[in-house]
């Protein structure tokens, strides 16, 4: 880990936690006014762990990834912490952020067609991350290209390699990347949306591959979504997040089978499912996110919740309710089957 | 790729053939001979004159005509410069506007990529807002008038500089030189500006940040190259715009370019000579606007695979 | 009965509620785009100092006791002063420097503005045309334009001036058809994508003839754009303008522009400097304020730039 001042990949795991999220605030300064798209946030992460961060768009956690990786618009402001291995992100200079960026931390997007560059070919995409953070001579971060592309099931890598991104196919950008992002193995892979730009075939592929990248290089991805079907297959750990805060987060199978908050509920009956023989209905949630620039006190979540009552006209504390199992509601979920 | 460049070249003709054949019907259908301030000439004289140059033979004999000689090159002979052919009086003229203007041309580009740049990437700040209000008062503020007061300072006042005449020295280029590129350098400068800061804000640049290279990097390799391709496109007017301004330019330097000339045989009526110059630079346009497509097409790899 | 009448004040209330919603959210383009263009100071400041020249223009030449081509045979070349009563000075015929550059102002612009209608009408109508009909016409209308954007216009304009003589109205009417190009590819670009919008879609399931589809729902959504263009167009010609008449090739004497008064200013500028800062100061100023109010409009009608 060189100059970022963890000495090899080892010594920086042992004792410290992968990433740790305290307070995080983020904040937009807009003609109309302030804007807190991120307020409060804490969330942990262990090593080897995924988490999926869910919530509508608006709901903030695009913005909560943009800011650890300090890719925040230039009217963004961030306030808390967001320790990697120990360290502060929020605070590092550009120099020391970079050496993070890529090497230790990498992230992939939401639109692969813009996200990759129009006007150089992937192979001088590709390389440039393994000259800049290994200093490996061209030819020998090209074979590793080469082979990281095979990884992700590139078809003819050699030929390809030398084309522009306008020569693939969305969901072969994707894997591109996929493929770029892990070039360097980081310890952390951030995936903002990988899946909500492509087709609903090629989204599947995608997800399994993802899957299998993940045993396999053993990395912790930090899953920005609104897709629960990529989080079913995906994550360890789930956290809810509606109007910029957390409103629960709890370990995957008990958000599944034992959603606690109205709104996780409310999420998941608005999937679609195939497997109900019958009548089905969709159950969409009614109504719309709030406005951030003036949300209403209290509960965020209020005026569309099903079981609003009068205390919510305060704003509910995160609360533990069982090991690993965070709420931000005045109910508990027993009611809530 | 080669395909490409010569669909864009068969372009370029038709364009060249409507340019000569609107120049030339729009001359002959002129109220009035090019002899004609010539009052007290004998009938006799002028039959020879109009016989000498043809002015006798249908329209679109003489249309066919002047179209063989301009594909030999021939731009016939002055009307006024009765010594002179139009060919020798561009020849003569050419190199010396050919300097100024390539002059300008390379002030202009290098000036304007580097202040838009600055600007871009100090975005709403004091610099930024200087140097565009700088811009702007370069492409409001036509040359004509910048040339005189900058004599008038410069050399009249100060006698730092010839306030004009031609030498082939670097004393007599500075001040047309800079007055020429001035609004062509603005304009470049607000053109860079905008993209870069359009460049910046798109997704991939994002991507290249997150790979955790340095600014300096993203900037020189993921951002400078699109932010450059509509200056790129930008040449080809900008070429026009300096072959235009070399016009007043040339004027008020007294330098004996081909705007000179120009401007002298657009007073005197000389039909040869103002023809011979339209033609000769609207077909440097096209055919630099030929080149400057196929260096797009180069740089951006999307182009030619449509 | 009660009920009854506690009924309305329900509904009311109810109203009230849903009214105030749009009324938090929904500013109309234009309302919002005042709104961000007198924010903007630069655009703000050179609204008003173009509408003070415009009533100077216009006015000024009633109100100074000299006319345009008086000649003052006591005051010859007679630099800038108040006890003469010649505030701008006089030039060498005598004449009144401040009235002549108040008259070369009216026609500087109304060039600006009559060539500018011509170029709008030309552009408007072809764009709209190429854009809305699209396809093949549409590729054949933007071929020619391309062809024409490949001449070298002010060089057709100086050989229109040699053919047909030197005549004001060919001013006008060949600087604005060299300006129209710029229009027809920006009206076209708006057309097209305007022509994919729902509304237009509704309106030709409904039966609309083209015409009405462009004149009543293409058009007036242009007008955004085309406010835009007219502001940076208008500086553009009268730049054109003083270009030609600075030649010589433009308005001929006894009559005067800026860039005229520029040429004649810059003949004697070593002797009599104030011929020549005068009229270029009128000029400068005039084409730099047009140019920030039209920076400034289209920076608050294009939603693009809100960040």
């Amino acid at each position: 880990m060189r100059k970022f001042g963890y000495k090899t990949r080892s010594m920086a795991v042992k004792g410290k936690k992968l990433l740790e999220v305290e307070q995080l605030e983020v904040v937009f300064n807009t003609r109309d006014g302030e804007v807190k798209a991120v307020n409060k946030l804490d969330f942990s992460m262990q090593s080897g762990e995924t988490l999926a961060i869910v919530g509508e768009s608006g709901s903030g956690k695009s913005q909560t990834a943009l800011a650890i990786m300090k890719l925040l618009a230039a009217n963004g402001k961030t306030r808390g912490a967001a320790r990697f291995y120990g360290r502060n992100l929020l605070e590092m200079t550009a120099t020391e952020i970079n050496e993070v960026r890529g090497e230790h931390i990498a992230m992939i997007f939401q639109d692969p067609t813009s996200s990759l560059n129009p006007y150089m070919t992937i192979e001088e995409q590709m390389l440039e991350v393994l000259m800049r953070h290994r200093k490996m001579s061209r030819k020998d971060a090209r074979l590793r290209v080469l082979e990281m592309l095979t990884q992700v099931d590139i078809p003819d890598p050699e030929r390809r390699i030398r084309q522009y991104p306008h020569e693939y196919s969305g969901g072969m950008q994707q894997r591109v990347l996929i493929a770029m992002g892990l070039l360097c193995q980081p310890e952390l892979l951030i995936a903002d949306e990988p899946t909500t730009a492509l087709d609903v075939t090629v989204q599947d592929q995608i997800k399994r591959l993802m899957r299998e990248l993940k045993e396999k290089f053993n990395t912790s991805i930090l899953l920005i979504t609104h897709d629960l079907g990529v989080v079913a297959g995906l994550a360890d750990k789930v956290l809810v997040m509606y109007a910029g805060q957390l409103v629960e987060s709890a370990p995957v199978d008990e958000i599944f089978y034992r959603p606690r908050h109205p709104y996780t509920a409310a999420l998941l009956k608005a999937v679609p499912r195939l497997d109900q023989v019958g009548d089905y209905d969709m159950h969409p949630i009614p109504g719309n996110p709030p406005n951030l620039l003036k949300l209403p006190k209290g509960c965020a979540f209020r005026n569309r919740c099903e079981m609003a009552f009068d205390a919510c006209a305060q704003m509910p504390e995160v609360r533990e309710v069982a090991p690993g199992h965070k709420l931000r509601c005045f109910l508990d979920g027993g009611a809530l089957k | 790729m080669l395909n490409y460049s010569l669909r864009r070249l068969a372009w370029a003709f038709p364009t060249l053939l409507l340019l000569i054949t609107v120049a030339f019907f729009m001359i002959r259908v002129a109220p009035g001979g090019p002899f004609d301030s010539e009052k007290n000439l004998p009938p006799e004289i002028e039959q020879n004159l109009n016989a000498k140059y043809h002015l006798d033979e249908p329209l679109v004999q003489q249309y066919f005509r002047y179209l063989g000689q301009i594909l030999r090159f021939d731009f016939g002979p002055s009307f006024q410069y009765r010594d002179w052919t139009v060919n020798q009086l561009i020849a003569k003229g050419f190199p010396v506007s050919l300097s100024i203007g390539a002059l300008a041309m390379l002030l202009s580009f290098t000036l304007g990529i580097g202040i838009g740049t600055i600007a871009a990437l100090r975005q709403n700040s004091v610099l930024d807002h200087g140097l565009m209000g700088y811009a702007m008062l370069g492409i409001s503020i036509p040359n004509f008038v910048i040339a005189p007061l900058l004599i008038l300072v410069i050399s009249v006042y100060w006698g730092w500089l010839p306030s004009g005449g031609w030498e082939w020295n670097w004393r007599n280029m500075v001040l047309p030189v800079i007055t020429l590129a001035m609004p062509v350098t603005a304009y470049i400068a607000r053109l860079m500006r905008g993209s870069m800061i359009e460049v910046l804000h798109s997704d991939f640049i994002r991507t290249a940040r997150a790979k955790g290279l340095s600014e300096m990097t993203v900037i020189r390799r993921h951002a400078m190259k699109p932010a450059l391709l509509p200056v790129i496109s930008f040449m080809g007017p900008a070429l026009a715009g300096l072959i235009t301004g070399s016009v007043v330019i040339e004027k008020i330097f007294a330098i004996p370019g081909i705007g000179s000339f120009f401007v002298q045989g657009a007073m005197n009526r000389d039909y040869t000579l103002v023809m011979g110059v339209v033609i000769f630079y609207g077909a440097l346009i096209i055919l630099f606007n030929f080149l400057v497509d196929l260096i797009y097409a180069w740089l951006n790899p999307r182009v030619h695979y449509k | 009965m009660n009920g009854a009448k506690q009924q309305p004040a329900v509904v009311k209330d109810a109203f009230a509620q849903a009214l105030d919603v749009p009324q938090v959210a929904g500013r109309s383009l234009w309302e919002d785009a005042r709104h961000r263009l007198f924010k903007n100071r630069a655009a703000v400041f050179s609204l008003g100092l173009l509408l003070l020249i415009l009533v100077l223009v216009i006015v000024g030449p009633w109100l100074i006791p000299w006319d345009a081509d008086f000649t003052d045979w006591d005051n010859i070349y007679s630099p800038p002063s108040i006890a003469t009563g010649h505030y701008f000075g006089t030039d060498a015929v005598g004449r009144d420097l401040f009235v002549r550059t108040l008259q070369g102002g009216r026609i500087s612009l109304l060039v600006g503005l009559v060539a500018t209608v011509v170029s709008l009408l030309i552009g408007v109508t072809y764009g709209a045309i190429a854009g809305y009909f699209g396809g093949r016409i549409d590729q054949v209308m933007m071929r020619i334009v391309d062809i024409f954007y490949a001449m070298p216009f002010m060089f057709f304009v100086i050989l229109l001036m040699v053919v047909f003589g030197r005549n004001i109205i060919l001013v006008f009417i060949a600087i604005g058809a060299i300006n129209w190009l710029d229009m027809a590819r920006i009206v076209r670009g708006q057309t097209l994508s305007l022509k994919r919008t729902e509304y237009v879609e509704a309106a030709v399931a409904c039966g609309a003839t083209p015409l009405q589809i462009i004149a009543r729902h293409i058009l007036p959504n242009l007008m955004g754009v085309v406010v835009v263009y007219i502001t940076l167009t208008i500086p553009q010609v009268i730049l054109v303008e003083s270009f030609l008449s600075f030649l010589g090739l433009g308005v001929q004497e006894p009559m005067t522009s800026w860039g005229a008064l520029v040429n004649d200013g810059s003949q004697d500028m070593e002797s009599a400097p104030w011929m020549l800062i005068f009229p270029a100061v009128f000029l400068s100023i005039t084409l730099y304020c047009l140019n920030y109010v039209g920076d400034g409009l289209r920076d608050a009608l294009d939603p693009r730039d809100r960040v």
